[in-house]
C-alpha cells in the first residue's frame, strides 16, 4: 500500500499496516510536558500507581512557560517537576534552557519518531519528519508511564507551496496566509504534509515555523519530508546519527491537495482575536502598537533574530514603544550573542529576555495594559492570550515585527529598502 | 454508544464559535492550575464573566464551531467538569480538547447547536445518542463516539482504564 508520512510512521510504531481512519495503540519515542501541564501529568502518574517511567531518558520535563517563576504557586509547581524528574531519572530542562519545542528539535526529536507532548505546539517537531502531536496531561502521564499511546491514523491534507517567495515574505507569512484560507478548523483531526518547491528548498528554521502553526488550523501534526536539509541540520546539532529519509509514497491517498502559488503572498498579519483573521499588511489600516515581541517556538530561532536585527541595525525603536526579544533557547541566545545580533537589538532599544516562552502565554514578562496593542511573532492571538482580555494581539513575521517597531505602527517590511 | 444508561438533565448556557482554552482557563490564572477548585470559580470567565455564578450542577455548556481550540491544557475541561457541567455540546470540537474531555470523563457531544437557545431545558440520553430540547420540544441526534473513547468513558476516564486493565485494553 502506498502511504502518507503519517501512515508510514504510525504503522511502524503499531507493528502492523494501518491506513487513515484506523485506530491503534502505538509505541512512542519521546514524551514531554512543560510547567503548565507537567504537574498534572505527575499527579496522574501517581494516581495510576506508577513509580517509574518506561523510558526516562526520553521523558522530558520542561520549565519554560513561567520561567523564572513570577510567583510562589508556580515556584512550588516547578519544585514538583524538579523532584519528580530527579526521582525517576527523567530529563529536566530547567529555567534558561529554552522553549520545549525548540529544545526538542535541538536535542531529542528524530525523523520517523512519534513524539507526544503536553503542549499543543508539539507539532513543531513535524518539520523533522516526526509524527509529533500535542495531548493533555493524562495522555502524557500514560505516555511517560508506558511509552505508549493510542492514535487514530489521520487523513492527510497535502499543501504544496509552489512558485517562489517574494522579497520580504517569510515562512510565517505563508502559514498565516494558509490558515486564513483554510480557517482555524480547516485541518481538524487531519495531518498536513507540506510539499512543493518552496517547502523542499526552505531552511529548517522556516519549516519549524510552519509545522509549529499547523495546530492553528486544527491539525494533529504538520509534516515535512526529511531530506538533505534535515540531514544537515541534525549533523550541525551533532545528531546526524538519527537521520533517516522519510517522505510520502508517490500515489499516497490524500483527503485534499492544496496548491498554493507563493508568488501571490505578501507580508501577512493575523488580526485579533483569531489566527485565521488574516490580512496582508498592505491592506491593513494604520495600527499603532505599544509592544513588539520577537521570540517564541514559532519565531525565536537564529535566522528569525538575524532578519530582525538586520532591519534594526543602526536604528531605534519608535518613541513610547517597547521591543521585547526572547531567544527560543540557550543555544540560539549564545549564537545570537556571538554574531552580535543581541548587541544590535540592545542598541536599538530592545529588552532582551531569558530563553523561554516570554510574554506569549500571559503569565509574565510583558503583560499588556488595557487597550494596548502588541505585534508578536508568536502563534496565537486569542483574546486574553497575553494576560489581558482588554488588549489586542497581531501576529507577524520577525521582519514585519522589526520594521513595525521602528515605525511605531504595523508596517510592511518591503518599505525599508 | 456507551453501555452505561445515563440521562442528563439541565439548562443550556450558550457560547459562540471558537471558544479557546484561553477563554476557558486563561493564562493570567496559570498559577491556579495547582488549585483546580479555585480555578473552577473562574471557568469561562473571559467569555461570560457571570457564567460560574449562574451554572448549576448538571447544566450544559453549548458552543458553536471549533470549541476548545488552542492550548492542550487539560485544566480547561477539568474545571468545566468541576463546575458541575454535565456535558459540552458543540457543532465541532478542537481535537485535543475533545480527547482530554473523554480522558477525564466529561461527555462532549457534536450536534447542531443552532437548535438550542440560551436557557433551554435539555434531556440527553447518552445511550441512544439523543438530545431532547424540552423547551422547544425537538430532538437532536449527536454523532456516536469511536469505540476506543466509549471504553475510556465507561471505565470512568483514562487513568481508571489504565489502572483497571494494567495498560490499554481496546
Amino acid at each position: 500500500m502506498e502511504k502518507t508520512i503519517s501512515e508510514k510512521i504510525i504503522s511502524e510504531h503499531a507493528g502492523k499496516e494501518l491506513k487513515a481512519g484506523e485506530i491503534s495503540v502505538v509505541e512512542v519515542d519521546v514524551v514531554m510536558s512543560q510547567d503548565g501541564t507537567g504537574p498534572l501529568a505527575v499527579s496522574q502518574i501517581k494516581k495510576m500507581g506508577f513509580d517509574s517511567l518506561k523510558n526516562p531518558e526520553k521523558s522530558i520535563f520542561f520549565i519554560d512557560h513561567a520561567a523564572p517563576s513570577p510567583r510562589k504557586e508556580l515556584s512550588n509547581s516547578h519544585a514538583i517537576l524538579r523532584e519528580f524528574a530527579r526521582s525517576t531519572d527523567a530529563v529536566l530542562s530547567d529555567v534558561g534552557r529554552g522553549v520545549c519545542h525548540q529544545v526538542l528539535i535541538e536535542d531529542h526529536s528524530c525523523p520517523g519518531d512519534i513524539v507526544i507532548g503536553g503542549d499543543s505546539h508539539t507539532c513543531t517537531s513535524g518539520a523533522l519528519g516526526a509524527f509529533a502531536t500535542g495531548m493533555g496531561s493524562t495522555d502524557i502521564a500514560v505516555g511517560y508511564s508506558l511509552a505508549k499511546t493510542w492514535l487514530r491514523v489521520p487523513d492527510t491534507i497535502r499543501v504544496n507551496f509552489n512558485g517562489s517567495l517574494n522579497k520580504g515574505v517569510f515562512a510565517k507569512d505563508l502559514v498565516i496566509y494558509l490558515i486564513g484560507r483554510i480557517t482555524s478548523d480547516g485541518a481538524t483531526y487531519r495531518a498536513i504534509e507540506f510539499g512543493g518547491k518552496v517547502s523542499s528548498t526552505m531552511d529548517m528554521d522556516g519549516r519549524f515555523t510552519i509545522s509549529n502553526m499547523a495546530v492553528e488550523a486544527g491539525a494533529k501534526t504538520g509534516l515535512f519530508d526529511s531530506d538533505n536539509i534535515t540531514k544537515k541540520y541534525l549533523e550541525n546539532q551533532g545528531r546526524g546519527g538519527c537521520f533517516r529519509e522519510i517522505s510520502a509514497d508517490l500515489g499516497a491517498v490524500y483527503e485534499k491537495v492544496l496548491d498554493i502559488d507563493c508568488s501571490v503572498i505578501e507580508p501577512m498579519v493575523s488580526q485579533p482575536h483569531t489566527v485565521d483573521n488574516a490580512l496582508s499588511v498592505r491592506d491593513l489600516e494604520k495600527i499603532k502598537i505599544d509592544q513588539v515581541f520577537i521570540g517564541t517556538c514559532t519565531n525565536g530561532r537564529l535566522s528569525d533574530l538575524r532578519v530582525a536585527a538586520e532591519i534594526l541595525k543602526g536604528k531605534k525603536v519608535a518613541d513610547g514603544l517597547r521591543l521585547l526579544v526572547a531567544p527560543a533557547s540557550r543555544e540560539v541566545y549564545l549564537d545570537a550573542m556571538k554574531e552580535g545580533i543581541l548587541a544590535t537589538f540592545i542598541e536599538s532599544g530592545a529588552a532582551i529576555q531569558n530563553p523561554g516562552c516570554g510574554p506569549c502565554v500571559g503569565v509574565h514578562q510583558g503583560i499588556l495594559a488595557d487597550e494596548e496593542v502588541c505585534l508578536s511573532t508568536a502563534n496565537r492571538n486569542f483574546k486574553g492570550r497575553m494576560g489581558n482580555t482588554d488588549s489586542f494581539i497581531y501576529l507577524s513575521s520577525p521582519a514585519t515585527a522589526a520594521w513595525s517597531a521602528i515605525r511605531g505602527y504595523i508596517a510592511d517590511p518591503r518599505e525599508k529598502s | 454508544m456507551s453501555s452505561k444508561k445515563k440521562i442528563l438533565k439541565g439548562k443550556s448556557f450558550k457560547f459562540g464559535d471558537d471558544i479557546s482554552t484561553d477563554l476557558v482557563a486563561p493564562g493570567r490564572l496559570f498559577h491556579l492550575r495547582s488549585n483546580l477548585p479555585e480555578l473552577a470559580k473562574h471557568v469561562l470567565e473571559d467569555a461570560d464573566p457571570e457564567f460560574s455564578g449562574k451554572v448549576k450542577p448538571g447544566d450544559f455548556v453549548v458552543g458553536g464551531r471549533n470549541f476548545g481550540l488552542g492550548s492542550s491544557r487539560e485544566h480547561a475541561p477539568m474545571i468545566i467538569k468541576l463546575a458541575g457541567v454535565g456535558a459540552v455540546l458543540a457543532k465541532s470540537f478542537a481535537r485535543i480538547f475533545f480527547r482530554n474531555s473523554i480522558n477525564i470523563g466529561l461527555p462532549v457531544l457534536i450536534c447542531d447547536t443552532d437548535k438550542i437557545n440560551e436557557g433551554d431545558e435539555l434531556e440527553i440520553d447518552l445511550t441512544k445518542g439523543v438530545i431532547k430540547n424540552v423547551t422547544i420540544n425537538i430532538e437532536l441526534k449527536f454523532n456516536p463516539l469511536p469505540d476506543v473513547m466509549i471504553k475510556i468513558l465507561d471505565d470512568g476516564g483514562l487513568t481508571e482504564h489504565i489502572t483497571k486493565n494494567k495498560g490499554f485494553n481496546f
